[in-house]
């Protein structure tokens, strides 16, 4: 590998890098409203579980196919489903380009999520992996599709907030 | 030195089934006697779908109360339920969820039975160098798997302990078979499953299935976005011995499909909805029926929710911890457009639908608040103090008082 093409990796790594720690800290921090715009307009998001992809099974716990769908799932939470406060606390991990080619960037991470109900218990929530096809837009990186697999096919209480 | 006074026995503290003692979700003694009486007792429990082992030697593990239960399809194609615990020393037989053998092997003592759960095989049986080994007069035969007794109704398959349980037919009547054969009236098939750890006894949540009260109440997303369809009529049915319930609800006949998904339209338009893919209605069932929520007693939930089809099974895991189930099916011949239809609509329903996430936390608050008050008591008079069926309207909790008079009826109190 020359020089250039290493500089240009560690400079997307660095990028993608910002890409998901603004991602989480938007969900961690409550400002769900931003979330929809990690995406481009026609973005995909599934939460599954590691369960029904290894029994080829489609179902999803949660599916935006486009933004608009995104935006009914805050707009949802915020005025109409009832739930404790409750706040997560996402560390990513293992981030990895898998591939970059064509303008399209596939990378999968690690995650793990700690959530606080009510300000009171804190406890293990969700871990799995991320699956990600990321694209350039405007000069920002944005998610296309975000494949969320879940390792646990149980779901402490319920699942409002998406990871 | 004090001595502990035995537990006095569990009076039900009312003339009818109208008040409930918050007892009832917290006392390890009444959950110990409702795996006894209850869930051994003459009822039928779910157990899977046919189509989750139509092969033989296909198995799948689940629960009846807290015993842990295979089901597995025999070389004959018949079906077998069995406790899923060695004969031997009590190990579980199969730790998997699913799978196909040819027979089990217990793999603590290596002891083997067959797919019928019959003892075929001991480890050193004639010990070794002629020492050790079973015992000349040791009965294979009493040493199998205990089997329950297994019944096929709408390509579900149920399980029950008792030899006093009527027919299938019989245990929820014509007029609820009729549901079921009206929801699953092509071959299913399944399309996931998750599952729900709800923070509270089981019935709670079992209640919360025959309370057609706080449908409209809870679960405000329909009414925030408004995408209710006028005119909706339906109903409330339920057993005769009050067991059994179904809730539904049927669109205006003049909303046929493209009107209904029209009307749909413009209320985005009006409010808040960008995107109503996941409230379309594809009418496949022959009537105008959006939602059909069917319970058998004691832990089976049957759903049609629009195209949203579904089996859910409450497992109870101890007296303030119950795992829900969901079973997601569609018909297996779905074309690709139907399937993405019902990924859609399963937006609604499950751990974090849009219409159902509340069912997840309101029990858990239930439960934090009825440990304090044991004698005290939950008051249901919504629609009278009977288990009467109700026509037009689902403002009644005849089917949750239905519930607690099974419930009785079982526990002897």
């Amino acid at each position: 590998m020359n020089a250039t093409r290493l500089e240009a990796d560690l400079a997307l790594r660095q990028r993608l890098e910002d890409l998901y720690a603004d991602y989480v800290h938007a969900i961690d921090d409550d400002r769900l409203e931003d979330w929809p715009g990690f995406f481009v307009a026609s973005g995909v998001y599934r939460i599954a579980t590691r369960e029904n992809r290894d029994l080829g099974l489609p179902l999803n716990l949660m599916y935006c196919d486009g933004r608009g769908m995104m935006e009914d799932r805050v707009a949802a939470l915020r005025t109409a489903n009832i739930y404790e406060p409750h706040v997560y606390n996402h560390a990513v991990s293992a981030l990895r380009v898998t591939e970059n080619e064509t303008g399209t960037i596939r990378a999968r991470s690690n995650f793990s999520i700690l959530r606080t109900v009510n300000g009171g218990e804190t406890s293990v929530y969700a871990c799995g992996r991320t699956y990600d096809e990321i694209v350039e837009e405007q000069g920002l990186l944005r998610f296309r599709e975000r494949l969320v697999v879940l390792d646990s096919r149980q779901i402490d209480t319920l699942l409002a907030i998406p990871i | 030195m004090q001595t502990q006074e035995p537990a006095a026995p569990f009076v039900w503290p009312f003339e009818d089934a109208s008040r409930a003692p918050f007892q009832v979700y917290t006392d390890a003694a009444i959950y110990a006697r409702e795996q006894e009486r209850l869930f051994r007792g003459p009822v039928w429990n779910f157990l899977c779908l046919e189509c989750e082992i139509p092969n033989p030697g296909d198995y799948k593990t689940t629960f009846v109360g807290d015993a842990p239960i295979i089901v597995a399809r025999a070389q004959d194609g018949s079906v077998n339920a069995l406790v899923n615990r060695c004969a031997h020393k009590g190990a579980l037989v199969c730790f998997k969820q699913r799978g196909n053998a040819p027979e089990f092997n217990c793999v603590y003592h290596n002891w083997t039975y067959d797919l019928t759960g019959a003892l075929t095989g001991v480890a050193f049986r004639k010990g070794v160098g002629g020492k050790g080994g079973l015992d000349a007069d040791f009965d294979f035969s009493a040493h199998g798997l205990e089997r329950l007794r297994v019944e096929t109704y709408g390509q579900m398959i149920f399980g029950t302990f008792s030899q006093e349980t009527p027919p299938f037919r019989d245990y929820i009547g014509a007029e609820l078979c009729a549901n079921i054969d009206r929801v699953f009236v092509k071959p299913l098939k399944v399309l996931g499953y998750h599952s729900q750890i709800l923070p509270n006894n089981w019935k709670l949540y079992a209640e919360n299935n025959k309370d057609s009260y706080h449908a409209s109440l809870l679960h405000v997303f329909h009414n925030t976005f408004g995408v209710v369809r006028p005119n909706m009529g339906g109903g409330v049915k339920i057993s005769p011995n009050g067991w059994h319930h179904l809730s539904y609800t049927v669109r205006n006949a003049d909303s046929d499909d493209a009107v209904g998904r029209e009307k749909v339209r413009s209320l985005k338009e009006s409010y808040k909805l960008h995107d109503a893919r996941m409230m379309e209605h594809r009418l496949e069932l022959g009537d105008l029926t959006t939602n059909a929520i069917q319970t058998v007693f004691p832990t089976l939930v049957v759903q049609q929710i629009l195209n949203a089809l579904a089996v859910r099974q409450i497992v109870p895991k101890g007296v303030d911890r119950t795992e829900l189930v969901w079973t997601i099916l569609g018909f297996a011949d779905d074309d690709a457009q139907m399937q993405e239809l019902r990924l859609q609509v399963n937006n609604l329903v499950g751990p974090a639908g849009l219409i159902s996430m509340e069912d997840g936390c309101v029990g858990g608050w239930v439960q934090q608040a009825a440990k304090a008050d044991p004698q005290a008591m939950t008051v249901m008079p919504m629609g009278g103090r009977g288990v009467e069926a109700s026509e037009g309207s689902r403002v009644t909790e005849a089917a949750v008082r239905g519930f607690w008079r099974g419930w009785r009826a079982l526990m002897g109190v």
